[in-house]
């Protein structure tokens, strides 16, 4: 066991790799994407899908799968920037309101041992049809408070990055260093000795719903400081693109096997293709196959390193 | 103080008018136009997107512009178009074209744009951020005007069958309160009976074929395209006599007109959007480039298809595809200057 590269180490590393390997391609064909300015641009919608994932992270911990996220983070943008604009306290009342939603979700889905998948694909409709009636046809404007955050100049380093990197470090800690953290994915590893060690499975599963309905609820703000104003099916793309960056990033369906830097590099990812893609140029017919493809190379990648590990 | 002040007036006054001359002679053979479009599934947006190619192509190799690049989004998603838009400015692109997903999504990324010196000019799906240009479609407009000609042909009125599009869109909502306005101010027609056929020929012609029964006799049929064959079939499969179908300049629809015009002298017209209304916004694109003045919000015309000029526009019209026109730069200048 001297040697220098284990399997794990790189599993662990392939998604900052694959990310280090796209932006050094990016900076090739389009060197002036390489400035404060260019870094912004590109980053700075990946922040909202960054915490859209880390979303899907919370839910995919406890072995779930939330298929209504994208439609939630729509809700919340369209409750932004309506009432939240008017009247702040009603706003924040149904911010909150939407994450106990969330909550009693994972109550629900514990209680009656109903599938995640069903009751946030319904979920989604429901959520999708709540966002038509706050907003009917698309428009509202973000609360300034919210524009100036999301715009913020900072020095040396685009918000987008410090954003990215101060969040990915506090869902690390919390959930990677933290007992409580560990209990959460003790309950993704093996639910039933975690209940026999006197541990509440509904109260985790609550926890950890409640948490991605604050993650989802922080994305579609995030999202509409940038946008300026929503419409309903404004982030319905975040929930396939939310799975793909938890599972990019080094996580897995199951048995709590989580990496939230690694989700927050994932989200940044995709991010990144897309913008690779543009640079280089692929006719309109092939790009949407070309995005598709990287993430297969990025996975196949992984099922690789997966196999060597597998084989020692 | 005072004469400081005045001579720095003065340098303002002339520096501007200098940058205003230098506008004016612009030339836009080193500029570079971008196409941000959101969706390529239908046959019309894939006649918008070879419209682009074509004129595009001969401007680029003419030395009008340096380059006009097209890029469509993968799924007809806002954020993803944002996202493609911001990159854009990136790239360098001293204009993007849009055809967006949602008009208020966006806005944040055209304002980076507009920010960056960047010229935006919205078509079809249009945005609403102040600072970007409109080419709208007045949908409305389309709606009425067919009331205006049947008032024309028919001075005398009577029953009109109105065939609507999908049920909640908007498109659908502003063509029909178009025909209705027109119905009111025109009194001698009415309405007699809606359906919706949601665009698709098939669609018309059972919802047609399901509500004739019910329906006195009927003059006229209002439309919205797309529907114009459908209804004419279901009318035929009753036994009535065929009405005058208002047509949306796709190819089945002036096909059959044709054949009727030849074989009994059917008279009708047909409205609908050129998908080379994409040719239009490069053309506007660069005229804004060109530092010419031109006004922030732009109606499409129509590609209105008469008796007289049916046999010439069925004759470009590809089979399943839709009758289109591309805009020169002069044709462009004329819509600019309206």
């Amino acid at each position: 066991m001297n040697r220098l590269i284990t399997p794990r180490m790189l599993r662990s590393a392939l998604p900052a790799l694959s990310f280090t390997f796209l932006l050094a391609a990016i900076f090739y064909i389009q060197p002036r994407a390489m400035s404060y300015f260019g870094l912004n641009l590109m980053l700075n919608l990946g922040v909202p899908i960054a915490l859209a994932t880390l979303a899907q992270m919370m839910v995919i911990t406890v072995n779930d799968l939330d298929l209504g996220i994208g439609a939630f983070v729509g809700v919340v943008a369209c409750i932004g920037v309506t009432w939240l604009k008017e009247t702040p306290l009603l706003g924040v009342a149904a911010l909150l309101g939407c994450i106990a939603i969330y909550a009693a979700l994972g109550a629900l889905i514990h209680l009656r041992n109903l599938p995640s998948i069903v009751v946030t694909l319904g979920m989604s409709f429901v959520w999708l049809g709540f966002a038509v009636l706050i907003l009917p046809t698309p428009g509202g404007s973000v609360p300034d408070w919210l524009r100036a955050f999301m715009t913020l100049k900072t020095p040396y380093l685009p918000f987008a990055v410090i954003l990215s990197i101060l969040i990915a470090l506090l869902v690390h800690w919390g959930l990677m260093r933290t007992a409580y953290g560990t209990i959460a994915r003790g309950a993704g590893g093996n639910p039933r000795s975690m209940e026999q060690a006197g541990w509440s499975g509904l109260r985790i599963k609550m926890t950890m719903y409640a948490m991605a309905g604050f993650f989802g609820v922080l994305a579609g703000l995030a999202l509409i400081g940038l946008t300026t104003s929503a419409d309903a099916n404004i982030a319905l793309r975040y929930t396939l693109l939310s799975i793909a960056g938890v599972i990019l990033g080094g996580g897995e369906f199951v048995g709590g096997r989580i990496s939230p830097i690694g989700a927050v590099i994932g989200a940044l990812t995709l991010t990144l293709a897309g913008s690779f893609l543009t640079f280089l140029r692929i006719s309109p017919d092939w790009q949407i196959g070309a995005q598709g493809a990287i993430l297969i190379l990025v996975l196949a990648l992984r099922a690789l390193i997966n196999q060597a590990e597998r084989k020692k | 103080m005072k004469t400081s002040i005045l001579k720095m007036t003065l340098a303002g006054l002339a520096l501007g008018v200098a940058s205003s001359a230098s506008v004016a002679l612009a030339d836009t053979a080193d500029k570079k136009i971008a196409l941000s479009n959101n969706y390529a599934g239908n046959s019309w947006r894939q006649a918008m997107l070879t419209s682009w190619d074509k004129v595009t192509g001969k401007a680029v190799s003419d030395g009008v512009v340096a380059a006009a690049d097209a890029f469509t989004t993968a799924e007809n998603q806002a954020t993803e178009q944002a996202a493609q838009i911001q990159n854009m400015i990136l790239q360098g692109y001293d204009a993007i074209v849009i055809n967006a997903a949602s008009p208020t999504a966006l806005n944040g990324s055209v304002k980076e744009a507009c920010d960056a010196g960047i010229v935006v000019v919205s078509f079809d799906g249009i945005v609403t951020e102040p600072c970007a240009w409109r080419i709208a479609v007045d949908f409305k407009q389309m709606g009425k005007d067919q009331l205006t000609y049947l008032a024309e042909k028919m001075p005398d009125g009577g029953n009109l069958l109105e065939i609507r599009g999908l049920a909640g869109v908007f498109v659908d909502d502003e063509i029909s309160s178009g025909i209705h306005e027109g119905a009111k101010e025109n009194a001698q027609f009415k309405i007699a009976g809606s359906v919706h056929g949601n665009w698709a020929q098939d669609v018309s012609q059972k919802a047609v074929a399901g509500i004739l029964p019910s329906l006195p006799e009927i003059a006229a049929v209002v439309t919205q395209g797309g529907d114009g064959y459908g209804a004419a079939q279901a009318f035929k499969a009753a036994g009535r006599p065929t009405p005058l179908i208002i047509m949306g300049n796709r190819h089945d629809e002036l096909t059959w007109w044709k054949e009727q015009k030849d074989a009994n002298g059917y008279e009708t017209m047909s409205v609908s959007i050129a998908p080379g209304v994409s040719t239009l916004a490069f053309w506007v694109a660069q005229m804004i480039l060109d530092g010419k003045e031109v006004p922030h919000d732009l109606t499409v015309p129509f590609l209105r298809i008469d008796q007289d000029n049916l046999e010439a526009n069925l004759e470009t019209t590809q089979a399943g595809g839709v009758a289109n026109v591309e805009y020169s730069q002069s044709d462009a200048a004329a819509v600019v200057a309206k």
